[in-house]
């Protein structure tokens, strides 16, 4: 990747791009294009093409007779034009808002949104005060997604990093399919929680219902309440100092820290016991975690 | 996918009608095929409420034989009324096929609603003293303004924005269902049930009959079963999750309650709002919003769960 130099990609079309960036599909039929990751290049904390904006530039968006395309290619022009902190009025429960935000941005929604809300991120700061729908912040990459209120089911599904933070109770089967970043619920998640999750880590302050953790591959769950039950391949495990430390920092940092601590928390992992990858191809394995 | 909706405010009146159309209207992109409502009014004892269609709208496509056909039908029906001991005090049509009649009687209703559907095409959708129920192709504000729903003062509705994916685009296969031949009882739906054919069988062999092959529909039957069994309904939705396989919530409406459930692995959306004097439901809050624009708290009921509330 040291190779190539910002000036250079703003140049090429995004064919190009991604070759240069070593995310060819080829890469997993064995014809790799994989580009060797340099330690001593700087790291690129923004996509080279990412609009620059400032925080202190701060705008209002009333989005209530606007569609959800409108308000997403608003929050575009106005990122364009270096607006920072853009702050979304009365969504009333509108779908798919903020969705695909590639770079910094402090995002704040003042209300409730549907489904799809704040998906496909890679870095934006987003605050929301109301309750969000179905699959908030699903694929997001980097950046914090805080909600103030309830979410719905799939909350934070296939994450790849970043937080994202539920102050209160949320739906059924969070964090499917996650694959690293941090799930925080300050309240209780429905059943089939952290289903096929691959890496990261959940916490959840309140209760968990029925099979948590079903069919997970890695990862970690912390639960503060009860749990109704574990799903299959899941197992608890002790609870470490390194864990009690990582979770009174991460909780502290959301005001989600319990008055009585964090030693009553369970961890839950993988059994491992549906690993069966030995009947794969060494370079299929390397592919799958 | 299916749009689902249900309101009811607690020991007072509103304009339900308007209310419902809004909440549908707003769930339109969940599905477009048909529209339907179930809203009830003040109820008046003794009198009942009847509505029914005598053909599908597709039949008019046959030619101009099919008012012949709508007409002899209506007359075969009110025959049908009168041998009952059935008193029409009113009658309205809404479109040719569509009538509501207000009926005064106090024989048994069962009887003559299988009297009534045995002649070809004709289906009744209601009966009740609060309840009317309508159902037709097109979105919720078309339904609504065709049936003059506006006005409609209740307690409380449930009504249906239906995606058809089980079966036909048509009167017969859109919701709410009437759990036939019990009074006042309507169920909307949005899910697969998965053991449909073993169920219907198992209830047809009970003497049930069913009208279409929508899935949904037996979630009627079955309820209906129930409450001819002395179930109660919390008893009835809470059975339901352990009988019926499949992905599935469902809202069941009698004359002063409103229930809902949802299956054992939460597959299906709805968005609850609980105040003192108003419930509301729907698959999304879109739906909560077109008809409460202020700020609220919104919740996700969890798998299996079940909620009746008293009108």
């Amino acid at each position: 990747m040291a190779s190539v130099t910002d000036a250079e990609l703003k140049q090429m079309t995004q064919e190009e791009r991604v070759t240069a960036l070593g995310m060819r599909t080829e890469a997993l039929t064995g014809k790799t294009l994989y580009v060797e990751f340099d330690v001593d290049a700087e790291e690129r904390f923004t996509y080279p093409w990412a609009p620059d904006v400032d925080f202190n530039k701060r705008t209002e968006l009333d989005t209530d007779n606007m569609t959800t395309t409108e308000v997403n290619s608003a929050i575009r022009d106005l990122m364009r034009e270096g607006y920072g902190t853009i702050v979304l009025k009365n969504p009333r429960g509108k779908h798919s808002l903020g969705v695909g935000i590639l770079s910094r941005l402090n995002l704040i929604i003042e209300g409730s949104t549907g489904y799809f809300g704040v998906g496909l991120i890679d870095g934006p700061n987003v605050r929301i005060s109301g309750r969000v729908g179905w699959s908030c912040a699903e694929n997001m990459m980097s950046g914090t997604v805080v909600i103030e209120k309830n979410a719905g089911s799939t909350f934070g599904a296939a994450i790849r990093g970043g937080d994202l933070v539920c102050k209160g109770s949320v739906g059924s089967r969070t964090g499917i399919d996650m694959k690293g970043g941090t799930i925080l619920v300050g309240g209780d998640t429905g059943a089939l929680s952290g289903f096929m999750m691959q890496r990261g880590r959940m916490i959840v302050c309140g209760n968990a219902g029925k099979n948590l953790g079903d069919s997970m591959y890695d990862g970690t769950i912390y639960v503060g309440g009860e749990i109704k039950s574990l799903g299959v391949d899941a197992i608890e495990a002790e609870l470490t100092d390194l864990d009690r430390a990582w979770l009174t920092r991460k909780l502290k940092q959301y005001g989600l820290l319990p008055d009585k601590g964090v030693d009553h928390f369970t961890k839950v992992v993988a059994g491992k016991q549906l690993w069966n990858y030995d009947n794969l191809e060494a370079n299929e394995k390397k592919l799958i975690l | 996918m299916c749009g689902i909706a249900g309101l009811i405010h607690k020991g007072k009146s509103s304009a339900v009608g308007s209310e419902m159309t809004a909440m549908l209207q707003a769930l339109k992109h969940r599905g477009p095929d048909s529209t339907g409502y179930a809203v009830y009014g003040t109820p008046t004892e003794g009198d009942f409420i009847m509505r029914l269609k005598v053909a599908e709208a597709e039949d008019r496509a046959k030619g101009r034989g099919v008012h012949q056909l709508i007409r002899d039908r209506i007359a075969v029906v009110e025959e049908i009324l009168k041998e009952h001991g059935a008193q029409v005090k009113s009658k309205d049509a809404a479109t040719e096929y569509a009538l509501r009649y207000v009926l005064s009687m106090t024989g048994d209703v069962a009887a003559m609603a299988e009297h009534i559907e045995e002649n070809e095409g004709v289906e009744i959708l209601s009966f009740g003293n609060g309840l009317e129920l309508i159902k037709d192709l097109g979105d919720a504000t078309v339904v609504s303004e065709q049936y003059g729903l506006t006005g409609f003062q209740g307690t409380h509705a449930i009504g249906h924005t239906r995606m058809a994916t089980e079966s036909d685009v048509d009167i017969k296969s859109a919701h709410p269902y009437w759990a036939f031949p019990y009074n006042d009882v309507s169920v909307v739906h949005n899910g697969q049930i998965t053991n449909y054919w073993i169920m219907r069988r198992e209830m047809e062999r009970k003497g049930h009959r069913f009208m279409s092959n929508c899935d949904s529909e037996l979630l009627a039957v079955y309820t209906a079963h129930n409450l001819a069994n002395g179930v109660s309904l919390e008893d009835s939705l809470r059975n339901s999750i352990q009988e019926i396989d499949g992905v599935f919530t469902y809202l069941v409406a009698t004359k002063d309650q409103l229930g809902l459930a949802k299956d054992t692995m939460a597959a299906k959306p709805l968005v609850l709002y609980e105040s003192d004097d108003l419930i509301a439901m729907a698959s999304e809050e879109v739906a909560i919003r077109a008809i409460l624009p202020e700020e609220i708290d919104t919740t996700d009921p969890y798998d299996e769960e079940v909620r009746v509330w008293q009108a």
